[in-house]
């Protein structure tokens, strides 16, 4: 499904390499978790591959299907199957969540050739996906983000994913800034995407993340490189030792 | 030896291109008082404090620089709602493609019959809210308008007006060069809407004198667009009751040249009034210009003035407003904010926010900004897979509606709307 090879990327405006050289292979249905110290590049890579500026990719590629993710705009990556849910999910104003969710997903089903939903189809589909992850009416039409509590942005983020149904779901950190009630109902809303094709990228810094979405494989990222990947078993160990010892055995 | 100035030489030569028409002498003598003060005053120059981001040259020309007529590819607005519906061609009255004028508890005369008659109320009002708009700023584009304008309407709203009075401005010749002149008073108690709608003509003036008594309501909702090279001046001139509502509401796509003036004063206790402006331009060739003075001479009233534009590609945009709080004129509640969008580095927005305040008991609060469209919620939506044209007008119409929600109406809000994310939608493909 997505597949990264020998991937460095630097920012644009200092010289200052970040990512020096991250190689992974999801394959389909498969979760991937990545775990790492702070600054080691984990939402660098959910970046690059979304396509934000200020990064420049120095060597390397990045492919979801086999097709060229790096080459493409970033509202092309997202009609492509790409999902990036955000740490920090962005508020704006002045348009409501409902309308967003509409034309973006309008907005891909044309990219690809399908036909767009009627605002009819639209709100039935809408309103069971997100009563399941607990988002009353009044946040589905008020502005995107605004006002929003932590976990009600969270949720929200998820809210898009299920709408949007993409191939690849990055998701960054959704667990921070979540209550244990919060994390459990976004880590359920992630689960009842998983169908056995769709795969995913959890970023995270702590194991409890992946107590409810549990992953295939484990990396853990250091200094813009994976410098371990396992089974769940090795975030248990982090979870216990933290990050010292696996760094002390790559050094 | 005699030494000529362009202020004064431009303004004998505007008074002698336009004649006053004839009518009844108190109209006479409120033409002659507008002449006089014209003369005295001198037609702007860009040397002029007020017009120092602005030259007014091509509205004081002669003759009129000319405007090439827009593809008519889009209706005229509020057609969807019930409405009286005036018709103008290039500035003069078009009766045939007009409603008949009648609606209950308002009367309406043309400028004309009104003007002709010898006892009328309206001799209280014509050119007389204009007058008292001249100080402590010149506005003399007014002032040659109260001179020798020829059309529009008197209208008296005496209850509450059953549908809005709709003007629609029809241009169609690219010499028209014209002046409208509308006088309105709504009794006390009483309420009325007006809408106007369109370009009017390659250049157009017009000034509207707005009395609202005691209690009673004024709306208005203008658009003007989407012609390229018309040149348009207006004036709206309030006064405020007690306890009286002004709204008033002003949406422009392109034009070589639009300054919009609206001069309102609070007379009465208790009184709100609010002036909104929505604008989008594009190229050099867009220059828009909103200029407002508020006078607060009562007690306890509020005002709220929302400005925001949109420019790209080089255009300009400009705004002037002044919040004045007469001593005494306590509990006053002033509102001002004033909003660039800039979409790119050659675009230009100039802002003169000012407050003068002689009561110690009021709020009076002014903001003015500058800025680019937000990259990080540009990201987040096309991360999405909102295509990057539509999501920056996405953008733009969510920066423009917070102007737009001023309209006390959501039949009128949702109209606005849609026309200007039609004329995003059609600027894309």
């Amino acid at each position: 499904m997505l597949e990264i090879k020998n991937l460095q990327v630097g920012l644009e405006e200092e010289d200052k390499q970040i990512l020096k050289g991250v190689d992974m292979n999801i394959g389909e249905g498969e979760v991937h978790a990545i775990m790492g110290p702070n600054g080691s590049g984990k939402s660098t890579m959910s970046y690059v591959l979304a396509g934000k500026n200020g990064y420049e990719v120095t060597d390397g590629s990045a492919t979801l299907n086999g097709v060229d993710l790096l080459d493409m705009d970033p509202e092309e990556r997202a009609a492509a199957g790409l999902f990036l849910a955000f740490q920090y999910p962005v508020e704006i104003p002045g348009v409501g969540n409902m309308t967003f969710l509409r034309t973006a997903v309008n907005a891909q089903r044309k990219a690809r050739g399908e036909d767009e939903l009627s605002a009819g189809e639209f709100l039935k589909v809408v309103r069971a996906k997100a009563k399941a992850l607990k988002i009353d009416a009044d946040m589905l039409k008020r502005p995107v983000n605004v006002g929003f509590s932590g976990g009600e942005k969270k949720r929200n983020e998820i809210l898009q994913m299920a709408m949007l149904e993409p191939k690849m779901c990055v998701l960054d950190e959704t667990d921070s800034g979540l209550d244990v009630d919060a994390m459990k109902l976004v880590a359920e809303g992630v689960n009842a995407l998983r169908d056995g094709k769709r795969s995913f990228l959890v970023i995270t810094h702590y194991q409890r993340l992946l107590d409810h979405i549990k992953p295939d494989v484990v990396h853990i990222m250091a200094d813009g490189k994976i410098i371990k990947s396992g089974g769940p078993e090795l975030a248990l160990e982090v979870e216990n030792n933290g990050y010292a010892d696996l760094l002390a055995e790559v050094a | 030896m005699a030494v000529t100035n362009p202020k004064y030489d431009i303004c004998d030569a505007l008074l002698a291109a336009y004649k006053a028409p004839v009518g009844a002498k108190w109209a006479m003598d409120a033409r002659n008082a507008a002449s006089t003060n014209l003369r005295r005053m001198g037609a702007p120059v860009k040397r002029d404090e007020y017009w120092k981001y602005t030259n007014p040259a091509g509205l004081t020309a002669l003759p009129a620089p000319t405007a090439g007529l827009f593809d008519a590819d889009e209706m005229p607005m509020f057609t969807s709602i019930d409405r009286l519906k005036m018709v103008f061609i290039d500035g003069v009255f078009d009766a045939e493609q007009s409603d008949d004028l009648t609606l209950a508890g308002v009367e309406i005369e043309t400028l004309s019959e009104a003007l002709s008659k010898d006892i009328h109320w309206a001799k209280d009002m014509f050119g007389v809210l204009e007058a008292n708009g001249q100080t402590p700023v010149n506005r003399p584009l007014a002032a040659l308008n109260t001179a020798v304008a020829q059309e529009g309407f008197v209208i008296r709203a005496t209850g509450n007006s059953p549908m809005p009075i709709s003007m629609q401005y029809l241009h169609t010749s690219e010499n028209s060069d014209a002046m409208v002149h509308h006088v309105i008073k709504v009794d006390a108690g009483a309420s009325l809407t007006v809408l106007e709608n369109g370009p009017g003509a390659a250049r157009f003036n017009s000034v509207m004198e707005v009395d609202v008594a005691d209690g009673a309501e004024f709306h208005h909702v203008r658009t003007q667009g989407r012609d390229h090279e018309r040149r348009t001046a207006t004036h709206l001139f309030g006064r405020l009751g007690a306890e009286s509502i002004f709204r008033s509401f002003t949406m422009t796509v392109n034009g070589v040249l639009i300054r919009n003036e609206c001069v309102l004063e609070f007379t009465g206790d208790d009184a709100k009034a609010t002036i909104g402006g929505a604008s989008a331009g594009d190229g050099p060739g867009f220059h828009h210009d909103d200029t407002v003075f508020v006078t607060h001479d009562a007690l306890n009233c509020e005002s709220r003035q929302v400005f925001k534009k949109v420019l790209r590609n080089g255009a300009t945009g400009v705004f002037q407003g002044k919040i004045l709080v007469k001593n005494g004129a306590q509990k006053t509640d002033g509102y001002q904010i004033s909003q660039g969008l800039l979409l790119d580095d050659n675009s230009n927005f100039f802002a003169k926010p000012e407050l003068e305040i002689y009561a110690d008991d009021v709020i009076c609060s002014h903001g003015s900004t500058v800025g680019a469209i937000d990259e990080n919620a540009l990201f987040y939506m096309l991360t999405r897979g909102v295509p990057k044209a539509q999501a920056q007008d996405m953008l733009i119409l969510a920066f423009l509606s917070e102007a737009i929600d001023e309209i006390d109406n959501d039949a009128l809000s949702q109209d606005i709307h849609d026309r200007l994310s039609q004329w995003m939608e059609r600027r894309r493909s």
